[in-house]
Formats: C-alpha cells, sequence, structure tokens
C-alpha cells in the first residue's frame, strides 16, 4: 500500500488527541473529556477543575508527551547507529550516569560531592534534576571522548556499557552506606514519574527534546543509509563519524533530560521502535522519526493513566506499568508479525 | 566526450598505518602497484587468499587511506575529491551483510540515488528512471517489492548491484560478488557484469577467487602475487604464461594452463 506511511502518522496523530483528553482526565479527582474539551474551547469550566487542569494535568500530559517522544526517537536513533534492536536510549549509560547523579545528591549527604550539589542551592526537587542532568552529561563527555580513538561501534557500545556498569557499582556502593529514608528517596526517583513537573520544568524539558527530534529529522536520509552498515553508508557519501556523533548528541539531550525529570523510564526507548516500524512497515527513517515520536507519547500517555488506577486511590509506580505492559505487548506483536519472523529484528 | 574514462591506479601502496609514540612504520599489504583497468570491459582482480584483495579494491574506492600513490578516472584524481562528489563517480558492492530489517529490494537500490539527491531529500524523476533503469540492467524488476529478508543470496546480489548501478557510477568496483552464488549463477553475474561495462563504458572491476571462470570469461585481469607484486593483461595470457601458476600454485594444487583449470600435483 502505498499510502499506508501517512494513514499510520494520521491515525497516530489522533490516538496521541484521544490519550491527550483521557490521560488529563484520570486522577484522584476525574475530569471527564467533556469538561477537558470546554476548558480548551474556552466555555465556562468549575474554578477548581481549570486550576487542576492548569497546574497538575496539563504538565503530566505534556511531560508523558514530551518523554515519550524523546525516549522513543533516542531509542531509533540508538538501535540504528549501533545496528542493534537491543539498543536503547541509556545503552551509553546515560541513565547511570543520571543516576550516580542522583545517587550523589541524595545519598551522600555528607560527602563532598553532596556538599557541592547542596552549595549550588539545589535541594528538593531542583536539585535532582540539576544532580541528574549533570550525571548524564559527564558519562556523555566521556563516551564522546573514548569514541575518537575507538573506530568500531561495537567497541564504542561495549565502551557505553562498561561505563554504565561502573556507575552503577559506584551507586550500589553509596546505597550500602547511606541512611534508610535517603534511600528511600532515591528508590522513588528510580521508579519513575512524569508527575510533578511545573510550566518552567517544561520550558526546560520542551526545547531540549525538540532539538533531539530536529537532528534525528535531519540525519534522517543518512540513517537510511546506515542500513546497510558503516562502509556501505561512506560509500554513498554519508560523513558516518558526524551523523554518528550527531546521533549520539541528539540521544544524550533527549535521554539525559527526559531521565532527569522523570527518572530512568524502561521499556518506551527500546519497544517504540519496534512497533512504529510492524505500524509502517517500512525501514525509511523519514517516516519512523515521525511515527516513533508520536507512537512513543501515546505509549507513554496510556502508561501513565493506567498508573494512575482509575477508579481507586492507589498510584502505581511508572516503570511497572511500562514494564509490565509493554513487554507482553512487544513480544505478542513480534511473534505475530511475520515479517520480523523471517529473522528481521531490526 | 569521448565517454572512455579508464581507471589509472599509480605506485599505490596499500596497508594498514602503524603509529607508534615516535615512530611511524606502516604495514605495507601491497605496492607500489601500477595498473590500468579500461572502459567498457571487466577487470578480475586474482589473487590467494589474503593476498589484498579487499584491501586493495578499499583503497581504490576512497574507503581506507592508501600509505601512497594516486588513483585517477579519466585524469582526475578520485582521492582528492569530496566523498559526497566521490559517491557520484563511483560505486561499489561490498562483501558486507547487514541486518536486512523491513526493508524491500526497491528501498535498498533507492538508496544508491543518495549521491545525487538534494538535502530535501524529493525522488525527481531522474532518480526515478536511474531506479529503473539498475532494476532492468540486473533482471531484479520482480524485486522491487520483496524484502530483502526473503531473498536467496542471488537474488539479494543482484539488488546490491542494482544499488551500486543507481549510483550512476563513472566506475563500479565489486569485492567477491560471486562468493555466495552457485556455479552457474556465477558465470551469469559475470556476463551481466560484462554487459553493464560495455552500455555504461565504464570500467568495472571485481575481485574474485574465481580463477576458472575467469580465465573462461577472457576478459583483462590484475594478479596479485607470487608475493606483493601485482602483473595485468587478459586473464588467458596470464595464464598461458604460467603467472597464475606461480600465484597460486601449492605443494599439492597444480594450475594447468591448457585446461584452465587445478589439480592434484
Amino acid at each position: 500500500m502505498r499510502h499506508r506511511p501517512a494513514l499510520v502518522l494520521g491515525a497516530l496523530a489522533a490516538l496521541t488527541l484521544v490519550s491527550a483528553v483521557l490521560a488529563v482526565g484520570v486522577g484522584s479527582v476525574p475530569i471527564p473529556p467533556s469538561t477537558t474539551l470546554r476548558f480548551f474551547t474556552g466555555g465556562t469550566v468549575d474554578p477548581t477543575a481549570a486550576v487542576l487542569l492548569q497546574q497538575v494535568r496539563l504538565p503530566r500530559a505534556a511531560t508523558a508527551i514530551l518523554a515519550g517522544v524523546g525516549l522513543a526517537v533516542a531509542g531509533l536513533l540508538m538501535q540504528t547507529l549501533f545496528a542493534n534492536p537491543l539498543a536503547d536510549p541509556f545503552i551509553l549509560g546515560v541513565s547511570s550516569g543520571a543516576s550516580l547523579g542522583v545517587a550523589v545528591a541524595v545519598l551522600g549527604g555528607g560527602t563532598l560531592a553532596g556538599g557541592f550539589v547542596a552549595g549550588l542551592g539545589l535541594t528538593g526537587r531542583a536539585g535532582l534534576v540539576t544532580a541528574a542532568a549533570l550525571g548524564a552529561l559527564a558519562v556523555l563527555m566521556l563516551v564522546l571522548l573514548l569514541g575518537r580513538w575507538v573506530r568500531s561501534v561495537v567497541a564504542l557500545l561495549l565502551i557505553g556499557v562498561m561505563i554504565g556498569s561502573a556507575t552503577t557499582a559506584l551507586v550500589s556502593l553509596l546505597l550500602a552506606f547511606s541512611a534508610p529514608d535517603r534511600i528511600q528517596k532515591y528508590v522513588l526517583w528510580g521508579l519513575g514519574s512524569v508527575s510533578g513537573t511545573t510550566w518552567p520544568d517544561l520550558a526546560f524539558l520542551a526545547p531540549a527534546v525538540l532539538v533531539g527530534v530536529g537532528l534525528a529529522a535531519w540525519i534522517a536520509p543518512s540513517l537510511n543509509a546506515m542500513l546497510l552498515g558503516e562502509r556501505y553508508a561512506a560509500s554513498m557519501g554519508v560523513a558516518v563519524g558526524r551523523v554518528r556523533t550527531a546521533g549520539i548528541v541528539a540521544t544524550a539531550v533527549m535521554a539525559g533530560a527526559v531521565t532527569a525529570f522523570c527518572g530512568p523510564i524502561a521499556f518506551v526507548g527500546i519497544a517504540v521502535p519496534h512497533l512504529a516500524r510492524l505500524a509502517l512497515g517500512r525501514a525509511d527513517h523519514r517516516w519512523l522519526v515521525p511515527a516513533c515520536a508520536l507512537m512513543g507519547a501515546v505509549v507513554l500517555q496510556l502508561c501513565s493513566v493506567i498508573a494512575q488506577l482509575p477508579g481507586s486511590d492507589g498510584v502505581l509506580p511508572l516503570n511497572v506499568v511500562t514494564a509490565a505492559i509493554g513487554a507482553p505487548v512487544v513480544i505478542a506483536a513480534l511473534l505475530r508479525s511475520r515479517t520480523l519472523a523471517a529473522g528481521a529484528a531490526a | 566526450m569521448s565517454g572512455r574514462a579508464d581507471l589509472v591506479v599509480e605506485r599505490l601502496t596499500v596497508g594498514y598505518p602503524q603509529r607508534r609514540r615516535f615512530t611511524r612504520s606502516d604495514r605495507v599489504v601491497l605496492g607500489p602497484v601500477s595498473v590500468r583497468a579500461a572502459a567498457g570491459r571487466i577487470t578480475l582482480l586474482l589473487g590467494p587468499n589474503g593476498a589484498g584483495k579487499s584491501t586493495l579494491l578499499r583503497s581504490i574506492a576512497g574507503l581506507q587511506h592508501p600509505l601512497g600513490g594516486h588513483v585517477t578516472l579519466g585524469g582526475s584524481d578520485l582521492h582528492a575529491l569530496d566523498p559526497w562528489t566521490r559517491a557520484a563517480r563511483l560505486a561499489v558492492v561490498l562483501t558486507e551483510r547487514f541486518d536486512p530489517g523491513l526493508l524491500r529490494g526497491e528501498d535498498v537500490v533507492a538508496l544508491g540515488r543518495f549521491p545525487h539527491r538534494a538535502r530535501s531529500g524529493s525522488f525527481t524523476a531522474d532518480d526515478r528512471r536511474a531506479v529503473t533503469q539498475a532494476f532492468a540492467a540486473v533482471h531484479a524488476q520482480e524485486l522491487a517489492d520483496v524484502l530483502l529478508a526473503k531473498m536467496s543470496d542471488g537474488q539479494r546480489q543482484r539488488i546490491m548491484i542494482a544499488r551500486a548501478l543507481a549510483q550512476s557510477p563513472s566506475l563500479l568496483l565489486l569485492d567477491e560478488p560471486s562468493a555466495f552464488l552457485d556455479a552457474p549463477a556465477r558465470i551469469e553475474l559475470l556476463a551481466v557484469l560484462r554487459r553493464i561495462a560495455a552500455e555504461r563504458t565504464i570500467p568495472v572491476l571485481a575481485s574474485t577467487h574465481d580463477v576458472e571462470a575467469a580465465v573462461q570469461l577472457g576478459q583483462d585481469g590484475w594478479l596479485i602475487g607470487p608475493g606483493p607484486q601485482v602483473t595485468s593483461g587478459p586473464v588467458p595470457e596470464l595464464a598461458a604464461g604460467g603467472a597464475i601458476g606461480a600465484a597460486f600454485d601449492t605443494d599439492q594444487v597444480l594450475f594447468d594452463p591448457s585446461s584452465g583449470r587445478f589439480g592434484l600435483r
């Protein structure tokens, strides 16, 4: 079908809007879709609901959209650049770096580094975000620096994984010597959440994600050539090194910013690119980048809706939902797909 | 323009640079090599395993920095061009295997237009024509909508050659294009390449370890060996003159120039 990609994108855009209305509605005080629509069309709305929408629900939905877009597109970039269907946005250690930053800030209260973070006047949420961003940035710089000396992507991948393991070990060390209440704060951050963001937060998150998606769209034609491997890409005039650096920077900016605000959200980055490929039936990145962006927004919003457990008072950790519901969905989708059964996973 | 632009290799030394802290001692694989490949004909690059066929091809293609020397096509220095411009002049078919994913035949062949397309990525009538002609040249029109993952090795190789042709190259380089093919498909492939060279009046340089087919085909050859020397000439003459035997013979195996075949001593 010639028009399938355009149809898929249209359907995903519609789904994004529908899931946004759903996501805005759920919570301790449910807001029916009719109220949400009236709020947007300028009709009269109950003032409590209006405040709730503006201060809590809309930032939460916007965060879910931005995080979903960023993680999905970053996952696509990593899977293509490393020619590896198992790659995700965190494969180069970005989330481990963010975790270390948060661990130092939360757990290392008495230490020199913890004092440094506290000395910046950053406590509470802003402190967490800054610490996570600094940690992600530090790991990114290290990977890019080491990447100058290695030629093969496999070596770069291994370096990323090794740095990730080393950072995780440091976090474990900090955990071993910390008080339980601090550990709990760290664990809560690690469960992932799209709640609690404010409009000023979004003023940081939105540009980071937009820059990343823009970079991804810019290198999309080159990424298509990279599907044949780096040598073929180079023989067609692709500046392989520059495309790789652009992809890594875009990934780190998106994954780093999302992790800083939302914690390490699992599954979305690895699964959504596969779902987008199945939906499109194509491997063309000029379609895949927008499809991943939209599908990421839909998936993460729906996960955040389920995490709110509509109709009850409880709230599930976001990562429990993304993994418990997402993993079976992806496995089922992969098993049902004849094209992937033919031995084509990427 | 006569349209005849030969590939000329002048004193090309290929290998791997080895930099230590203060000294530079390069590991030379081959060279200096001075040979020529005529436009409109196939030139087969022959040599035992490990002789440096792939290294030489990659160095000519600019995918690997040569240690010295020049490569010119119709008088212009290929390695002085920026990669983008060079990709519009020369195309390669490599031995790389990649994950075919959801790529269809047409997706891969259309990728060959990459160096000719504007940044916008829009597909012009010229692009469409080049892709159609490339499919026709390798008789693969029926593979346009087929997933690469479902193709046989021979079909996939035809698609990779079509991709290279879609690049509208003035020089076509192929590394072991017949490696995964059965005997009839190998002969057929060489015939297809010979026709492409003649119709487009371009030099086609293909490495192969299939010496017997090369002798039968009777086109030009570059022979690596014995040792790091390169001899050029029509393949039947290289065979009759004993050069092929000198390069390939081992303790157990002997090349027979009269039959053009290898046999046990």
